[in-house]
């Protein structure tokens, strides 16, 4: 279909960000656009942005909603910091989103709904469409809708039934423009739509008028290429965050022969999770939708204690309800997997946006000193081998653990490896079936005499004969568990659980310092989603030839055991975080180590390029020289990052 | 009658509350007795606790249950009476305020094999725990909650609790307790409990009447006991329980009989009954002479619909318990959350599946969608 008659350009990279009303379709047609690239093989980053609201006033600027994509024939690590091409479905979209372009970005415009109504609901007081508002970019101004109500009249839809295909009809265009294979859409609309036949009809009618426009009118004259990314040899599928730590769960069942029990409540953004689990009985999985998001964690510390993988999934409010719950579980000594979707805080916040700044709950908010393991994905399909490194802990050392994504990992999506089964750790769960303590007559089941490396007690479950024993919130005494009051034991038992959680550091790898030259003096430090744009914004200080040094952590709690020998080596120590400052103030405490912050919270990923000023700085304080990123320093460049 | 739609699609039936409970073998391990369900623990009461009494019928129920020992769970929540489980040699959690019916919840669905128990207290089940109770009803989880109502909170020294009269001066309410009480019975109903029983404390015999049939019942039950604290709260219940006045007091329901209290006349009927009030739609009572036989309440525990247990509930004392309906108000059948939960997953798991099916599913799960190879 590619049309011979067009000048076809080379490009290595291209962000795209679809916008327009949140009825518009704009996630579906941002998904159907990464799909059809990452089956075309670029390497690729995505960042749905959307309302909470399901349906915000229709053309006002709270109702935008937006997907932008970035994909490339190397390997990236963010959705970009800003878009190549804006897809503007409305005036709305349009205001909304200029102002992260930059000058000699192209746009796309749907002009049919630049009515004076919708203009005024925007905000414009002109159109920008007219006059030299729109003078510094490329805009294409298209009437989408009404082509795309012209090309599908045969089916005799409603004209609003027929309007609403035009992101189909955008995507076709978009598809053309870039050279992306068709089959893997018009195959998802058939499927899609199966039972509406003229619907299913008119979407992949309007998908094909939108590719054979682009191939035919003057206005596009230019269709772009993108080579396939040389990726590491694997089979690879597009993944969303939420998506594989789903799998991963499943994985940790299958993994240690335990049935799954998600114990949850409905909450933005981790639904997700549940509604994947759910699908997935056949593994032994039951989810449990509960009444709060304290029965949910209840119910799953209920099924652990009767041998299942208690498993709960929530995001920063919701903890913030099950904080009392996890001290149980903690006390009780009981496997248990607390997922946190992170999202911006706090109270209700900014439910659909991203934030890292649940850390600090997740290592303190609990009364009493009450350790949990915290560990962190660091990119969409990193969530599945975190939601097994999860699992692994928790049933390894009888603890709840703390799984800190966020919604930026959630939604986003990338080409993941798929792994092998083989290369999945086994977890043995090893329940106590025997008497531990004493022999013969006077032998006696002990829940807290413990495991003398992992410091791990026995798990004892329901249905065990002779192991009858009662576990509960109140102080247990070391070793037979009763209840005690005594002092010296509660000292003791304190300490001793702290201990086993500081233990863990000596299963868990070493961190990893990204340091080519060798000559860096600076580290930057990061945690979780930030991985991506911390890698690109240490990228482009290198381009511009400075030294800088980079690691991230997977382990938060506790951290792993060289961690404090690794920022030694360094002068000055940056850490980026989508919070004021959490890592920054472990380290400061752990460490004593100056750590410098460098801290966002917008809601949105942190901008290579601001990282990049940032570490700038800081090499030219650690080294006493000027430091010019030049062409680095810049969102536009346009080579390898 | 059964009335969801699940049955007909290859759902279980009904079953008894412990069918899948294995039994204790008397012929292999000898007769089981109260005394192997008595933990080492020293039972750390107020002296003249009603909790010592429910602990000793609970203890000696037991082995009629018939269940292997380490299948029987009991977990309890915050409170005086949640210390019962660390007094009980069977599996137990002593958990958090009022969260309880949520973590035995987990544990029934996960496990088919368990016969859970619930121990809570008014303030637990009815205040911080009110969520949970009334969701674990609606659902119908396989599981009994024995409700120890003292009407006071006796653990933190004698706060007004949610089921105390209005007016009561306590430690926090020096000029008199506002809110109106919670009537445990009439909220379970409320909730559509497929199980509710009151019993009280002080009478063995109906008690483990009452537990026998509690257990028994497939479904949650409720049962709410009436427990005298004798320190924050003593006397709450010396109406029903004064041998003086308990005739008056106590409206004793029983399945299939009508439903007459008070002094008994000649025929043994008591000297007044219930009937039928066609203004308010409720029940009234009146003096038996009076009415018609015909037209006395004739209790039925298995009314599908709960209006009439509902309107019985309501003769219960809001205030100084002078009367109080006791005994089994509703025993419905209805399919339970836990069991349909079970036959969704095993319905789901492939005949075939062991340890190298799964892990070859696992491996066609997350190798699916959309996926390409770089070699």
């Amino acid at each position: 279909m590619v049309a011979p008659q067009k000048e076809v350009k080379q490009l290595d990279r291209v962000i795209i960000r679809f916008a327009g009303d949140s009825g518009d379709g704009m996630q579906l047609t941002g998904d159907r656009f990464t799909q059809e690239t990452a089956a075309f093989g670029n390497d690729l980053v995505t960042l749905p942005n959307f309302p909470a609201e399901i349906r915000a006033p229709q053309g006002t600027l709270p109702g935008v909603s937006s997907f932008q994509v970035h994909f490339a024939d190397h390997d990236i690590l963010t959705a970009g910091d800003a878009p190549d091409v804006l897809v503007a479905m409305n005036p709305a979209a349009l205001r909304a989103n200029l102002g992260d372009l930059h000058k000699g970005a192209t746009i796309i415009v749907d002009t049919h709904d630049f009515t004076a109504r919708n203009l005024t609901k925007a905000g414009y007081k002109d159109n920008p469409l007219e006059g030299d508002a729109l003078a510094e970019y490329a805009v294409h101004t298209v009437d989408l809708t009404g082509m795309t109500v012209e090309s599908v009249k045969e089916f005799g839809l409603s004209r609003k039934d027929a309007s609403r295909a035009k992101n189909m009809f955008a995507l076709g265009l978009l598809s053309w423009m870039y050279g992306r294979p068709t089959d893997p859409t018009t195959t998802f609309l058939a499927k899609r739509f199966a039972k509406v036949p003229d619907i299913r009809d008119a979407n992949i009618t309007a998908f094909k008028a939108g590719w054979n426009f682009g191939e035919t009118t003057e206005a596009f004259a230019v269709q772009y290429e993108i080579k396939p990314a040389v990726l590491p040899p694997g089979t690879y599928r597009n993944i969303t965050g939420n998506l594989a730590l789903a799998y991963g769960l499943v994985a940790g069942g299958v993994q240690s022969g335990l049935p799954v029990f998600l114990g949850t409540y409905p909450i933005t953004p981790a639904s997700d999770i549940l509604h994947e689990l759910s699908k997935h009985k056949s593994f032994g999985v039951t989810t449990f939708q509960a009444e709060d998001e304290i029965a949910g964690v209840g119910a799953a510390i209920g099924a652990s204690y009767a041998g299942h993988l208690g498993v709960t999934s929530t995001s920063g409010p919701g903890v913030a309800l099950k904080s009392e719950a996890i001290g149980l579980a903690v006390m009780t000594e009981l496997p248990l997997v607390v997922v946190d979707v992170q999202r911006g805080g706090p109270s209700t916040g900014l439910p659909t946006k991203t934030e890292q700044a649940d850390l600090l709950q997740a290592m303190f908010g609990r009364n009493g000193e009450a350790p949990v393991p915290v560990i962190a994905p660091q990119s969409p399909g990193d969530c599945f081998a975190a939601a097994v490194e999860a699992t692994r802990i928790a049933v390894t050392y009888r603890t709840p653990v703390l799984l800190l994504s966020d919604g930026y990992l959630a939604n986003g999506s990338e080409p993941w490896r798929v792994p092998t089964v083989d290369e999945l750790p086994v977890i043995d769960p090893d329940f106590a079936t025997e008497k531990n303590h004493g022999s013969g007559e006077d032998a006696e089941f002990w829940p807290y005499l413990r495991d003398e490396q992992t410091l791990a007690r026995p798990w004892a479950i329901p249905g065990t004969p002779g192991l009858e024993h009662r576990i509960g919130g109140l102080e247990k005494g070391d070793g037979h568990g009763n209840i005690s009051y005594d002092p010296a034991n509660h000292d003791f038992m304190v300490r001793t659980r702290q201990a086993k959680v500081d233990r863990i550091a000596d299963s868990i790898p070493l961190v990893e310092v990204d340091d080519p030259s060798g000559e860096a003096k600076v580290l930057v430090l990061g945690w979780g989603s930030t991985y991506g744009p911390i890698g690109a914004g240490v990228r482009r200080v290198r381009k511009a030839g400075y030294h800088v040094a980079q690691a991230h952590l997977r382990h938060l709690n506790p951290f792993p055991s060289n961690l404090g020998e690794v920022l030694k080596g360094y002068d000055k120590v940056l850490v980026p975080e989508m919070n004021l400052g959490q890592l920054s103030l472990l380290l400061r405490a752990k460490y004593l180590v100056d750590a410098v912050g460098y801290n966002h919270v917008r809601g949105l990923p942190l901008k290579a390029t601001e990282l990049a000023h940032a570490i700038g700085e800081l090499v030219g304080q650690a080294e006493g020289i000027d430091v010019e990123l030049g062409v680095w320093g810049e969102p536009t460049q346009k080579e390898h990052i | 009658m059964s009335t969801s739609p699940l049955t007909d699609l290859g759902l279980p039936g009904l079953r008894s509350g412990t069918e899948l409970v294995p039994a204790h073998d008397a012929a292999a391990d000898g007769p089981q007795t109260g005394k192997d369900f008595t933990s080492d623990q020293e039972v750390r009461w107020c002296p003249g606790c009603g909790d010592y009494a429910v602990l000793k019928a609970v203890q000696s129920f037991l082995p009629d249950l018939g269940l292997r020992r380490e299948n029987i769970v009991f977990v309890s929540g915050i409170g005086c009476s949640s210390r019962f489980p660390y007094y009980l040699d069977t599996y137990g959690m002593h958990s958090i305020h009022g969260r309880a019916p949520s973590i035995a919840t987990g544990i029934a669905t996960a496990r088919e094999d368990l016969s859970v128990w619930v121990v809570t207290g008014d303030g637990d089940a009815l205040s911080i725990g009110g969520n949970h109770l009334i969701h674990a009803l609606r659902r119908n989880v396989n599981m009994t909650i024995l409700l120890f109502n003292n009407r006071i909170y006796g653990l933190t020294k004698g706060q007004y609790s949610p089921t105390s009269e209005t007016g009561k001066v306590t430690k926090s309410t020096p000029m008199g307790s506002l809110d109106h009480p919670f009537n445990p019975v009439s909220l379970a109903l409320g909730a559509e409990a497929s199980f509710v029983a009151r019993t009280i404390d002080s009478d063995r015999k109906h008690l483990t009447q009452v537990l026998a049939a509690a257990a028994a019942h497939r479904g949650t039950s409720l049962v709410e006991i009436y427990q005298n604290c004798p320190i924050f709260n003593d006397g709450a219940f010396d109406a029903i329980k004064s041998p003086d006045t308990k005739a008056d007091a106590i409206i004793p329901l029983v399945h299939g009989e009508p439903v007459t209290f008070g002094a008994p006349s000649e025929d043994g009927r008591g000297s007044r009954a219930l009937v039928r009030d066609q203004a308010t739609g409720g029940v009234t009572v009146v003096a038996t002479a009076e009415v018609d036989a015909a037209d006395i309440v004739v209790h039925d525990a298995h009314n599908p619909d709960p209006t009439m247990a509902f309107a019985i509930s309501r003769l219960t004392d809001a205030g100084y318990l002078n009367t109080s309906p006791i005994g089994i108000f509703r025993q419905v059948e209805r399919p339970t959350y836990d069991d349909q939960a079970r036959e969704q997953v095993a319905l789901s798991i492939p005949e075939n599946d062991d340890t190298a099916d799964r892990a070859a599913r696992l491996a066609a799960l997350i190798g699916g969608g959309d996926t390409w190879t770089i070699i």
